[in-house]
């Protein structure tokens, strides 16, 4: 039987199938989905962990007592996982080990584009890549077993266009490792696990000696088959390309590469010697190029197939064609001859982040914002957020600026979720070394951007259990804070009113601007009505970015379809013309 | 059976996109085709433009649709189908649902929303066939604006020579329980939708 996954449901299953233990993660496109599916499972414990390297480190600790475990993260979250990746990379694993890494080219919700198969080399870690939904899943049974026969941590790659697409899986619940009932004895191993320098120097040359032992594997595996065809071309590829290669090619020689790290030399070599133009096509980096190029082989790549974006079959159709490498030349398209207007993402109507937005706006702040739903702050009309970077940065940022003395005001604002990522630490900093900035917390009890995960704060685990809720509170009073105010975002005034004075005080200041997200809560109030006789179209309103106001000739108008009744429109009007429903 | 059905659905968040996609992907495979489907999560659900493309064919490699290869554009909301001018051809099917809904720039009064003649004009001049479906329209009739998803597929159906009892079948299997009924109703509406029937 077959049925239709996506890429991250068919790495979940793959985890089922291969008897996994332990699923952790932290919430971040395009990778969510595995860990959250992996929770369907009642034979893996699964949890969304405060950030990636906690996520990576409760894995390696499954691992470590003789447990299969995965863990997922979106490509940047790698960043945040890397010490414990190089780390587990030296120690090696116990039970397989598999992190599911999700690049996203393209940059779709993203704020970089990096190319994630460096970290394979960087931390000397075999990597695979699937190509679609049967492949995902298979690769995760592959990559346990690799694990444990290599002793090492292995990557799966994945792409924002596999990891969201759906195709076809066998489903084969009848030849899955059934995982083991017993209890689990913890090996002290002192040369293995403590990596202090006299046991690391010891790891250091096994790490080398696994990595020449997985080059031979690369040469001999399945991973890595040959798609034999006419002699004129032959393509290198991996991942989701392979398709669009496959498509644009259909009777090109082509290496698929399942395995993309440690690379297939021999084979490599092999192959160039039968076909008589080498092309490599590569999302992002030129990795397989540069390996190529350094056997001193002859091959087209980066020249023709950019670094940058994302790749389609459109593309690579084109860009084949203008290099003279395929003879049929694409389709004549053309693009509408109107100017369409843009559709940005917005803050959604009701939501309570815009009433702080507003506030800050009206204050003329600078803003040192974060990841999260809140960076739509950023967006006009509002305008309000000045750097969003990477998670957790806001809060360093603002005393790092503060300490500098710009002129003007400044705010560092995170989220709920990001403040248990990774912005405790900027925190502790800014009230330890004598900081003076103002820290603005929205709290919304939801890790509410990657589609409504729980976090610490919201009293349910991914299991759908109830657990002590994480008191924000009280963590930033127990870091020693003095000045902590909470405030309903909705409330302009008294928002405005409570940044001044922190700003004023000249000491550390948190606010915890808490409302429950309405769109998990699906808390909705009657529309409200705009009187025609008052509304003198200044366009007050319209400031706050609230899609259902809607500009007319005479007046603002309230699409009541997308309205969610928040009343932010009717406590902002000076002319008091748009009346919540309570008060009609 | 044809060798390829390629079909791109454009709309805006909320609009249920991913549902319709997950249904004629579903159909597709029970018709006896190899099937993928794409889509665009990202920041659909903050009130941009969603985007799925559903493949049915022999064999199908990419999940994604080139420019000008587009066999049908279903489009949930006019000023989204009208970006997708450059994946049609002289015999791509444009279904266009007849609902706007204004982007930001435009309800701020910073961009115009293109009239409805334009969008005609741009879809239908690269296009073999255009129709404006009246689904909105249909969907508040029986009650709920969000089944304009399914009432044009239920019109698209119309074209894809699979057994209605299949596409009920699966709408079945993926709405939630308690919305079956309506939507099934909602996508017999959308066939009984065709132009002069």
């Amino acid at each position: 039987m077959k049925k239709l996954l996506t890429g991250n449901e068919a790495f979940a299953y793959g985890a089922y199938l291969a008897g996994v233990q332990l699923a952790a993660a932290y919430p971040g496109t395009p990778s969510t989905e595995v860990v959250k599916n992996c929770a369907n499972y009642d034979t893996i414990y699964a949890e969304w962990s405060p950030n990636e390297k906690v996520s990576l480190d409760v894995a390696t600790g499954a691992s470590y007592s003789g447990r299969r475990a995965l863990c997922a993260m979106k490509h940047v979250g790698m960043n945040v996982a890397a010490d414990s990746l190089f780390s587990a990379s030296y120690t090696g694993i116990k039970g397989g080990l598999v992190i599911i890494n999700a690049d996203d080219p393209g940059q779709h919700s993203s704020q970089n584009e990096q190319d994630n198969r460096n970290y394979a080399r960087f931390a000397k870690v075999p990597m695979l890549e699937p190509s679609d939904s049967e492949e995902a899943k298979k690769f995760v049974r592959i990559g346990c077993e690799l694990s444990e026969q290599f002793d090492t941590p292995v990557i799966i790659r994945t792409t924002t266009r596999l990891s969201h697409s759906r195709t076809l899986v066998e489903i084969e619940d009848s030849n899955r490792v059934v995982p083991s009932q017993d209890i689990p004895e913890y090996e002290r191993n002192f040369a293995k696990y403590v990596m202090v320098p006299a046991a690391a120097r010891q790891r250091r040359v096994v790490v080398e000696e696994r990595l020449r032992k997985l080059e031979e594997y690369a040469e001999t595996t399945e991973l890595n088959r040959i798609e034999p065809g006419d002699d004129e071309i032959g393509i290198i590829t991996s991942g989701i390309i392979y398709q669009y290669a496959r498509e644009v090619f259909p009777t090109a020689n082509i290496l698929k590469l399942g395995m993309v790290w440690p690379l297939p030399t021999q084979m490599i070599q092999d192959f160039a010697k039968r076909v008589k133009k080498l092309v490599i096509i590569e999302e992002l980096d030129p990795i397989f190029e540069k390996h190529v190029r350094e056997l001193g082989l002859d091959c087209i790549g980066k020249e023709v197939y950019p670094m940058i974006g994302e790749f389609n079959p459109s593309l690579i159709r084109e860009l084949s064609y203008n290099a003279g490498l395929i003879k049929e030349a694409p389709p004549e398209v053309s693009c509408a001859n109107t100017e369409l207007p843009v559709r940005p993402p917005m803050l959604c109507p009701g939501c309570g982040h815009r009433g702080l937005f507003y506030a800050l706006k009206r204050l003329d702040v600078t803003v040192f914002g974060d990841i999260g739903c809140y960076t739509l702050g950023a967006a006009p009309p509002l305008s309000a957020v000045h750097t969003c970077t990477c998670m957790g940065a806001g809060f360093g940022l603002v005393h790092g600026v503060d300490k500098m003395g710009v002129k003007g005001q400044t705010v560092g604002v995170l989220g709920d979720s990001t403040f248990f990522h990774s912005g405790i630490h900027p925190m502790i900093d800014v009230l330890y070394n004598k900081g003076t900035s103002t820290l603005i917390i929205t709290d919304n009890r939801i890790t509410a951007m990657t589609g409504h995960q729980d976090n610490p704060g919201s009293g349910k685990t991914l299991l759908g259990e109830p657990a002590e809720r994480i008191d924000i509170e009280t963590v930033v009073r127990g870091l020693g804070a003095k000045r902590v105010e909470v405030v309903n975002p909705y409330e302009v005034d008294n928002v405005m009113k409570v940044v001044k004075e922190s700003i004023d005080a000249g000491e550390p200041s948190v606010i915890i601007a808490r409302y429950p997200c309405v769109l998990n809560t699906k808390e909705k109030h009657p529309v409200p009505a705009v009187d025609p006789e008052t509304c003198t179209n200044c366009g007050t309103c319209l400031k706050i970015g609230c899609p259902p106001l809607i500009k007319t000739e005479t007046q603002v108008a309230i699409d009541s379809i997308l309205c969610n009744g928040c009343g932010l429109c009717a406590r902002i009007c000076p002319f008091q013309a748009i009346k919540k429903a309570e008060e009609q | 059976m044809q060798n390829k059905i390629d079909i791109i659905i454009a709309g805006v968040g909320g609009q249920g996109t991913i549902l319709a996609s997950d249904i004629l992907v579903e159909v597709g495979y029970h018709a006896g085709y190899d099937v993928k489907k794409s889509e665009v999560h990202g920041m659909s659900q903050r009130g941009g433009g969603v985007e799925s493309q559903v493949r049915w064919g022999k064999k199908v490699y990419s999940p994604l649709i080139e420019k000008g290869k587009a066999d049908y554009l279903i489009g949930f909301e006019m000023l989204e189908a009208a970006r997708w001018t450059e994946y049609l051809n002289k015999s791509s099917i444009v279904y266009v649902n007849k609902h706007k809904m204004f982007p930001p720039t435009v309800t701020s009064g910073q961009a115009e929303y293109p009239a409805e003649a334009s969008i005609e004009q741009e879809l239908s001049s690269r296009a073999g066939r255009y129709e404006w479906v009246d689904a909105m329209a249909a969907a508040r009739e029986l009650g709920n604006p969000a089944l304009a998803g399914v009432i044009m597929l239920g019109r698209l159906s119309v074209d894809l020579k699979v057994d209605t009892e299949l596409w009920l079948k699966v709408i079945t299997e993926l709405v939630p329980a308690k919305f079956v009924e309506l939507n099934k109703k909602a996508f017999i509406t959308g066939r009984e939708m065709k132009k002069g029937a």
